[in-house]
């Protein structure tokens, strides 16, 4: 039986539950192994946007107006669709810049203006503290109804219960307790709330089980499937209705609408904003919750026709609330336990809602309100205080205790009244207004403080006027002709028909005029002024994401001794000496007290204390012990264009250093081959002692020979470091090229015989003369006449030398008859580890050489001005020439004088 | 602060699936799909809402998720 004490006794145990995940959470986040810290989760906790609005309204909509539910759903979907645009780089800022809210983002934006800071949270207060009486309701409703099982009674006395026996007071007490409990456990320098993010994810898992339990109990269980269902469905005419949606123009204006409002709500309502944004921990979980969050939609909605159906086929119109279908199914089929699960899954997720919620306004209503205001009363002597971290929680917690009393009493007073029920739709319209601030100033650096200010208030209130005080008349708490005639009788004012427009639904009616109003106000005040320079900074910040440790627009002095202590009256003064200990070490200075009183302290003072108690209040309390010197606007457009310079260099040094790590990959790749093979042989050799000599033998001069190749490798890898950073020391001398030709040839001699090439040679007696390093060149020599050896095919190689000297230049060329060089690859075999592919396209097997020969070859003939490259032999093959300026010739002058040639 | 190298391309993706679902969610495309038939016994509209939907998810699924890191 569901007596009243079992229901309280399964919503308290579901509590107890809640708090033990929270608590267990926050212990493992305090233990560093965070249990919030994977996307699914993060998916999940996103689905405190499905609230009891969802849970027991949808049905409620789509017995009314069909699919018309759906719209709520699939903006959502499309604004994460923009997740990868939108989203992230909202997360991305906020994280760099340590945002706390909302309001904090919005105001953070123009200039950290308090005003502005101020202005967002009471949009925010007024526009959701209803849609909490709405959740409260739900609680209430769905209790008072279960409790009198079996019969089937609405609750549309439930407000007239005496205060203590109302069950929405108790709900909103426990809920204050929990959100208490764990949303102000203490100051946080990034404001998160592991243990509320767990619990959050689990009850969007317990309202989803739920949902689907009863769709599957109504789908399955009274009906005979979903076909069966529609079928029946469909033979009364009113319920066949349902099937389509509204076929007129007004009817798709409002589904578009509707589309277009929900986008904006799932990244604009607190407590998405608080999930989203705020207790986001890693951005790359924004990756899974992108399709996992609308696929969650997509279960929780999937039922929703089937069980309004089926509700409208078993109670028929009127008497039940369409509202309580979920519930009273399967009570009307005597399904206890679902009827229960059912209760629980709502509780779920109104406090899912109410908690998140009252967390994100509690701490917009501290920062952003009461913190600038107790912040400039010196009578309060907050300045002398030591520790106020004491003092910020207190006001959290009051601002909770607060906020769900405001809901609670908004519920008593509205009861089943029109502006509770329609408050959904009327929250969403709310906080639509932040859209243009807040994406505008995501993209567009040209607004300013009073842009956002007019464009917020205009938005404000021709929401109130179009929204929110019809909704009231049509609750009767205002005169029936304010909405039949508009105010002062003046027709062109009814409010939803402003200035005549009809044939507009009220919401798309209230979008389409307060966005015109906020978004013409935003632009048009914005372009009253330039942005100033806090204003410029912090857009530069927001736009492009360019993040410096530079004070914004502050130039000023605060010392250590000044700024810890500050830091230490909010965050307390144990936190505070730990962050700035960490700053020290990171700054590379000594201790705490040896930091520079530079603007960098500054900055990072501020955004310490903004972690704290948002980035608005943060300014003036540190403005409170800094001197700040403003900064002429001269300077501000050099601190621009130096930005813009510092970002194009930023981007070379990003390129240079993925140069480096490839670079480095490729010569440990280089080095792992020889060292395996040695290691690899030396293995063997260690583990039989009973191999055949010849084998052994074998295999010791595969170790020295792959060693060789190793030292060869790690010498060459120096030569070019050296070349590279111009610290070789060149012998300069007189040199004669026909001597180092012959000298490298009959150094070769041997390896030439053993491959049976033929060599032939053009050479003077005693050739050109150049200025050079004899034995470089002799290096130099070497590579390309052992690379030519190497690509010949074995027994018919030719291999022709040829050395000349015109207009003042002495030329080398080494021709062969291998496979050549494509040319395409004519450039890359210079680059380091780069070796030809052959003719063929195909590899001419394992590596030969290092792959690095060429490129030193290369830089040794640069240093001394010449000029190395390839071409086609005449018939097949590759020639390699090099040119260098002939002593005393009238290049002579172009001679590198330094080591620093070749540099490219 | 090394990234994948397909971030713009997911995101334009993701921006192109935003553009196909606000056609696939709006007039005219539901207005081809608003009549009182039905598909395999599902009301053609529902049917087609939910399954574009599932589309949907599924191409945003695989965009983002493809060469995962």
């Amino acid at each position: 039986m569901l007596q009243g004490w079992v229901i309280v006794l399964a919503a308290f145990a579901y509590l107890g539950i809640l708090f033990a995940i929270a608590w267990h959470a926050d212990r493992r986040a305090d233990a560093g192994r965070s249990l919030i810290g994977n996307p699914v989760v993060y998916a999940l906790s996103l689905a405190v946007y499905c609230t009891a609005w969802t849970f027991y309204g949808s049905v409620g909509r789509a017995a009314a107006t069909g699919i018309g539910f759906l719209p709520i759903y699939l903006g959502p979907t499309l604004m994460l669709a923009l997740g990868w645009l939108v989203l992230l780089k909202v997360v991305r800022v906020a994280k760099a810049n340590r945002i706390t809210s909302i309001a904090d983002f919005i105001a953070s934006r123009y200039g950290k203006s308090q005003l502005l800071g101020g202005l967002v949270t009471v949009i925010a207060v007024v526009g959701v503290v209803p849609y909490i009486a709405l959740q409260l309701k739900a609680v209430s409703n769905s209790f008072t109804i279960l409790s009198h099982y079996p019969e089937i009674v609405m609750p549309d006395r439930a407000v007239a219960v005496p205060l203590w026996q109302d069950s929405a007071l108790y709900v909103a007490a426990v809920m204050a307790a929990f959100t208490i409990l764990f949303g102000t456990r203490h100051l946080d320098a990034t404001e998160r709330h592991e243990g509320m993010v767990a619990a959050i994810a689990f009850e969007s898992v317990v309202k989803l089980v739920a949902f689907l339990a009863v769709g599957l109990f109504v789908t399955f269980g009274i009906h005979g499937g979903p076909v069966e269902l529609f079928d029946r469905a469909r033979e009364a005419p009113e319920l066949a209705r349902l099937m389509v949606a509204d076929d007129t123009a007004g009817g798709y204006g409002r589904w578009a609408g509707l589309v277009f409002l929900s986008m904006f709500a799932a990244l604009l309502l607190p407590r998405q904003f608080q999930i989203a944004v705020v207790e986001n921990v890693d951005e790359s979980h924004l990756k899974r919750a992108v399709w996992l969050f609308p696929l969650y939609m997509f279960l929780i909605n999937l039922f929703v026709l089937p069980i309004a159906l089926g509700g409208l086929l078993h109670f028929g119109a009127g008497g039940v609330d369409a509202d309580t279908f979920v519930l009273t199914l399967p009570m009307a089929h005597g399904a206890e336990g679902l009827a229960l699960l059912v209760f629980i899954g709502g509780l779920s997720a109104a406090t899912g809602m109410i908690i998140v919620e009252t967390i994100a306004l509690s701490t917009m209503v501290c920062n952003d309100l009461l913190m600038p205001v107790l912040l400039r009363l010196p009578r309060l002597g907050l300045h002398e205080r030591r520790d106020l971290s004491g003092l910020l929680l207190g006001i959290r917690r009051w601002a909770i205790a607060l906020i769900l009393l405001l809901g609670y009493a908004y519920f008593r007073v509205a009861g089943e009244a029109y502006a509770l029920v329609a408050i959904g739709l009327i929250s969403f319209a709310a906080v639509a207004q932040f859209a243009p601030a807040l994406i505008g100033g995501l993209y567009w650096k040209g607004g300013t403080r009073e842009g956002a200010l007019a464009g917020l208030s205009a938005g404000f209130l021709v929401w109130a006027y179009t929204l929110l005080l019809p909704s009231f008349a049509k609750s009767g708490w205002l005169p029936e002709d304010f909405m039949s005639q508009g105010m002062f009788g003046i027709d062109l004012l009814r409010p939803q028909r402003l200035f005549g427009l009809a044939g507009l639904d009220e919401i798309s009616h209230c979008l389409l005029w307060s966005l015109l109003a906020n978004v013409g106000a935003y632009l048009g005040v914005s372009q009253w002024r330039t942005p100033n320079v806090r204003e410029a900074r912090q857009a530069t910040r927001f736009v492009d994401g360019v993040i410096d440790r530079g004070a914004d627009g502050w130039r000023g002095s605060a010392r250590v001794k000044d700024l810890l202590p500050l830091a230490g009256r909010f965050v307390g003064p144990g936190r505070a000496r730990e962050a700035f200990a960490q700053y020290a070490r990171s700054r590379g200075a000594a201790g705490v007290e040896a930091l520079p009183a530079d603007a960098g302290l500054v900055h990072f003072a501020e955004s310490l204390l903004a972690g704290a108690i948002g980035s608005a209040s943060a300014r003036v309390a540190v403005a409170s012990v800094a001197k700040e010197e403003p900064i002429e606007i001269g300077e501000v457009l050099d601190i621009l264009d130096e930005a813009s310079q510092v970002r194009t260099a930023n981007e070379r040094l990003q390129e240079l250093d993925r140069m480096k790590d490839d670079f480095i990959s490729t010569v440990t790749h280089e080095l792992r081959t020889p060292l395996t093979s040695i290691r690899a042989f030396s293995e063997m050799l260690n583990d039989d002692p009973k191999m055949p000599l010849a084998e052994r033998t074998r295999f010791l001069g595969i170790i020295v020979a792959e060693a060789e190749r190793l030292s060869r490798l790690i010498n060459q890898i120096l030569d070019l470091a050296r070349l590279e950073a111009g610290r070789v020391e060149w012998i300069r001398g007189e040199v004669d090229l026909a001597g180092v030709v012959r000298e490298s040839l009959d150094a070769l001699g041997q390896i030439v015989k053993d491959k049976g090439a033929a060599v032939e040679m053009r050479l003077p007696g005693a050739g050109p003369v150049v200025l050079a390093d004899r034995d470089r060149l002799v290096q130099v020599m070497l590579n390309l006449l052992s690379n030519a050896v190497k690509f010949v095919a074995p027994g018919e190689g030719r291999i022709l030398v040829e050395v000349d000297a015109a207009d003042g230049q002495a030329r080398v060329a080494v021709a062969d008859n291998g496979p050549g060089v494509r040319p395409e690859e004519r450039e890359l075999i210079f680059e380091k580890f780069r070796q030809g592919t052959g003719d063929g396209g195909t590899l001419t097997g394992k590596p030969q050489g290092t792959g690095l020969g060429l490129p030193i070859s290369r830089r040794i003939v640069e240093a001394f001005g010449g000029r190395m490259w390839v071409e086609n032999a005449p018939g097949r093959g590759a020639r390699f020439l090099f040119t260098l300026p002939l002593k005393g010739g009238d290049n002579g002058g172009a001679i590198a004088t330094g080591a620093t040639g070749g540099s490219q | 602060m090394k990234r994948p190298p397909d971030l713009r391309l997911t995101a334009q993706r993701l921006a192109a699936l935003f553009l196909l679902g606000c056609a696939l969610f709006n007039y005219p495309m539901l207005a081809l799909f608003n009549r009182p038939l039905a598909v395999l016994g599902v009301p053609m509209l529902y049917a087609y809402l939910f399954g574009a939907w599932l589309l949907l998810i599924a191409l945003m699924a695989l965009a983002i998720e493809r060469r995962g890191d």
